[in-house]
């Protein structure tokens, strides 16, 4: 019932990534000035793009749960951000894999696209333990909730800063001053963004999917074998959704409305 | 498995110099992070699954134990 289309996207996303990484290694020319090691950004690039993205995101349907007090729109910036982080991570690994190859250096300290994106990684890196140190499930949402507004207003603050940078030895995959890329280049380059955006949110359903599912699980065994049955919920970052009991000091729980649970 | 080895041997030859294991590794970095996520959702599915037929066993048990008691009376009566 919750994974709906997953299916469907499950095959758009396998589709769109063997596209790409057929495109990237036999149809994408090589680059002139880099040569083989330039395929690394058809993965970094997106990768970094849908990262940056997803964080704004975030902190929309953050917005979203503040304006409606709706759970749901704080499951889906939970989630946004949790997978964003993963993509993160990605990125920092294939960047700094990419700069070993081509200027010797894991990590170069005075680029500022790379310490941006590193600072991006930390502020978000928070968002989870700010979560976790918050007991009362509502208050843990509506903080939450303002730390991904404000961090999520941050990423195109940062990244602007950073364009307006002069002093920068990082490539700029769609730079206007170069000229760009070449069309078959940017081509590639187009469908990899749409395989890795496909991907993001093809987790991103998986992850909500499995939430509520377990929600679900957590209700019908409550209603089947009492309160007792069901273990305490205990502290945790990640949203309660349903108000079906709240959390308790002692780490057990009590329950609030069994039918709501249930619906 | 034929067709796989005709597209592989109609492809361009790639030039894995010294550049080659730098593009692998950031090919399997990305899809190594994939396949641990998908395992932890692997994981987390097998638990699901064991709590699903956990509340089967125990639904069941119910419906039993539900048309014992209404099988008892009827007995007595005769």
């Amino acid at each position: 019932m919750y994974g709906k289309g997953l299916r469907a996207l499950s095959l758009a996303t396998f589709a769109a990534l063997t596209a790409t990484f057929a495109l990237v290694f036999f149809y994408a020319p090589l680059d002139a000035d880099q040569g083989f090691i330039q395929k690394i950004f058809y993965v970094h690039v997106p990768v970094a793009i849908v990262t940056l993205c997803a964080y704004v995101l975030g902190g929309i349907f953050a917005a979203l749960h503040l304006k409606t007090h709706d759970r749901r729109w704080d499951l889906r910036s939970y989630v946004v951000i949790h997978i964003a982080l993963i993509f993160n991570i990605i990125g920092l690994l294939t960047g700094a894999i990419w700069a070993k190859a081509s200027w010797g250096h894991w990590w170069v300290w005075d680029e500022p696209t790379l310490v941006s994106f590193l600072i991006v990684f930390l502020l978000f890196a928070t968002y989870q333990p700010l979560r976790f140190s918050i007991e009362d499930p509502e208050r843990q949402a509506r903080y939450a909730a303002v730390f991904a507004v404000m961090a999520g207003a941050f990423v195109p603050l940062n990244f602007a800063a950073v364009r307006a940078a002069t002093a920068t030895v990082h490539p700029r995959t769609f730079g206007t001053t170069e000229g760009g890329l070449p069309s078959q280049m940017a081509w590639v380059f187009v469908v990899a963004i749409v395989a890795i955006a496909l991907l993001f949110a093809l987790m991103c359903c998986y992850e909500i999917a499995a939430k509520q599912t377990r929600w679900q699980l957590r209700a019908l065994r409550r209603r089947l074998l009492g309160s007792d049955a069901v273990a305490p919920l205990g502290r945790s970052a990640a949203p309660a959704l349903g108000e079906p009991e709240r959390r308790t000091r002692s780490g057990g729980t009590t329950s609030r409305n069994p039918a709501e649970a249930a619906s | 498995m034929s067709a796989l080895a005709a597209v592989f041997a109609a492809a361009p030859a790639l030039p894995l110099d010294e550049a080659g294991k730098y593009v692998a590794g950031a090919f399997v970095a990305f899809v190594g992070v994939i396949v641990i996520y998908v395992a932890i959702m692997a994981v987390r599915l097998q638990r699901m699954s064991r709590e699903l037929t956990e509340l089967h066993r125990a639904v069941e048990a119910r419906e039993q134990g539900e048309a014992a008691r209404a099988a008892a009376p009827e007995a007595a009566q005769r």
